[in-house]
């Protein structure tokens, strides 16, 4: 079953901006989709109209088959969605927040007093729930909005930019969480800026840009499409020119450091034995971007 | 655990009007003591103090008279304020959000937010009415009356603060209808004095005015006495409540202020 499946979805705002200009979607259940686009791509009008924040122009959106235009209210029972602005009461106890949310969906007040205490244990705010919210800090406020996303246990988790501007050490431990609950069997969505976050953690990548998706599928077969990958190597010794490695694009950074250009059909092998004739030593080796990021550039700049 | 569709509602109505009375008692310095201290001072100037040299009013003294016009102006402007500014700032907050992605259907949005202001209507309602003994006795000759037309009249003025926040984009369009319609309205609709002492073309002007209706059927629970009859009374007030509850509802359905 699809989780969620928009087809030629439309946004025009009154000021005459074509926000989505005919998206077709789906996510199928149980899977961890990311939609990656640029500022100002539209996906947050998508999520929006999702999850009735914006109201659609033309189009179709089903949630777990629940069509949002005659079932509304069971197509939201359906979604949790954490939104990329802070959007809880400031002055509410973090507990009062997280028990409120439960009963506008219903559930009776024992069970959401269970349910915000396991939640809050588990982003690690159990400790915090009598403090005021505005006192938490950024990472928390986002745990915080998650464990309110989740109280009233979705099928479909929605994450709008979810760690955007948090520490790495808290977007580890957000990762972590967020593929636990996964396999445990809920419906995930998120756009991120961080590439690197979809290519961990999501299955399926879709990118949007100007209102339009410009691709789809299975982040392994979107990588698959990259030709070209560029590998930074830090040499043990400095350099005095850049080494002829005859087929591959060289650059010099710095005495010390290369950066190789990889196609498709050339291979990493090749490239070591090459600089081993020319007994160059190379300490480390990454990537230049993320996978992804290359591919998202080439896309979105119209590169292919 | 699985309940009904209508249980899961009333929970999540009850959530909102509990999450309202929470908020009136935690910033009861702004919400409940404000009209404690203008009522009596209304009490002291012109029930005390003038009211002394006015005589009497409809068959009793100026003060007895006063007493419900007086409860009535502070459950109308706390009703009013209440919802007013708690969701005008949800909306600025934007947890008005919390409610709109939730199932709970719009119509008991409004009705959570109707039914917490008038609890703090009747909050205010009871102190000021505790004041009053102070100065006068209050004999309620019809309880049923005086309880009805109170909540109904809270319902009334909880509903035109909830469509004021709705369409209110910034902090001064809050403060904008109660200073220049509610105010006027409320101190032209026989609180202080009763429409027989006007002009008779000013007597049928004020029948326009709806609080005349409310504090006047208030009134006539309270002391027996009424400028106009009790049944156009409730007939008026039902109405603005059905006509006020509608707009409401199609404005939260149509995201009028909310939704993009």
């Amino acid at each position: 079953m699809n989780a969620l499946s928009l087809h030629n979805l439309v946004k025009t705002y009154k000021n005459g901006t074509q926000a989505l200009k005919g998206i077709d979607f789906e996510v199928q259940e149980g899977e961890f989709s990311a939609l990656l686009g640029p500022n100002g791509a539209g996906k947050t009008t998508a999520i929006g109209i999702i999850t009735s924040l914006v109201n659609k122009t033309s189009g179709t959106v089903k949630v777990f088959d629940y069509d949002i235009d005659t079932e509304i209210e069971r197509a939201k029972s359906c979604i949790g969605l954490v939104p990329q602005e802070i959007n809880f009461n400031q002055f509410e106890k973090i507990s009062d927040i997280v028990i409120n949310q439960a009963g506008f969906y219903g559930i009776p007040r024992r069970l959401a007093k269970q349910r915000t205490e396991k939640y809050l244990k588990q982003l690690s705010l159990w400790d915090k729930r009598d403090d005021i919210s505005r006192t938490l800090s950024g990472g928390m406020k986002r745990r915080l909005m998650i464990a309110r996303a989740l109280v009233h246990e979705p099928k479909l988790l929605i994450l709008d930019e979810p760690t955007a501007g948090v520490d790495i050490e808290v977007r580890r431990s957000m990762w972590a969480f967020l593929k636990k609950i996964n396999k445990e069997g809920i419906t995930i969505i998120l756009t991120t800026h961080y590439l690197e976050e979809a290519e961990d953690l999501c299955r399926r990548v879709a990118i949007i840009d100007k209102g339009r998706i410009i691709e789809q599928g299975r982040t392994r077969d979107l990588l698959a499409k990259l030709h070209t990958e560029t590998f930074v190597l830090n040499l043990r010794e400095p350099l005095q020119q850049v080494p002829p490695l005859d087929g591959y694009a060289v650059t010099q950074v710095d005495d010390t450091t290369l950066e190789v250009a990889v196609n498709k059909s050339q291979d990493v092998n090749m490239l070591f034995g090459l600089l081993s004739q020319q007994h160059i030593q190379v300490t480390s080796m990454r990537n230049k971007v993320n996978r992804l990021e290359e591919l998202f550039v080439r896309l979105v700049e119209g590169k292919g | 655990m699985r309940v009904s569709r209508f249980r899961e509602n009333y929970i999540g109505f009850q959530t909102i009007v509990m999450r309202e009375l929470v908020r009136v008692l935690r910033i009861w310095i702004q919400t409940l003591v404000p009209p404690a201290i203008s009522m009596t001072l209304y009490f002291i100037i012109f029930g005390g103090l003038i009211g002394s040299r006015v005589g009497q009013m409809g068959g009793y003294s100026y003060m007895a008279f006063l007493a419900p016009g007086l409860i009535m102006m502070a459950v109308i402007n706390n009703s009013y304020a209440n919802v007013v500014s708690s969701f005008f700032g949800a909306k600025f907050g934007r947890h008005v959000e919390e409610l709109l992605v939730s199932p709970l259907p719009n119509a008991y949005i409004v009705l959570g937010y109707v039914a917490g202001g008038v609890v703090r209507g009747l909050l205010v309602g009871i102190i000021v009415t505790i004041i009053s003994l102070f100065f006068t006795h209050l004999h309620v000759v019809h309880p049923l009356i005086t309880v009805s037309v109170v909540i109904l009249a809270a319902v009334v003025f909880s509903l035109g603060g909830f469509i004021n926040a709705v369409f209110a984009k910034k902090f001064d369009d809050v403060t904008i209808i109660p200073t220049f319609i509610l105010t006027p309205l409320t101190y032209l609709g026989g609180v202080f004095y009763s429409i027989h002492l006007l002009p008779e073309v000013w007597q049928h002007i004020s029948r326009a005015n709806p609080i005349l209706y409310m504090v006047n059927a208030f009134r006539y629970g309270i002391l027996g006495v009424s400028d106009i009859s009790i049944g156009s009374a409730y007939a008026i007030i039902l109405l603005f409540i059905l006509g006020l509850f509608s707009f409401s509802l199609l404005l939260l359905n149509k995201g009028v202020g909310l939704r993009t």
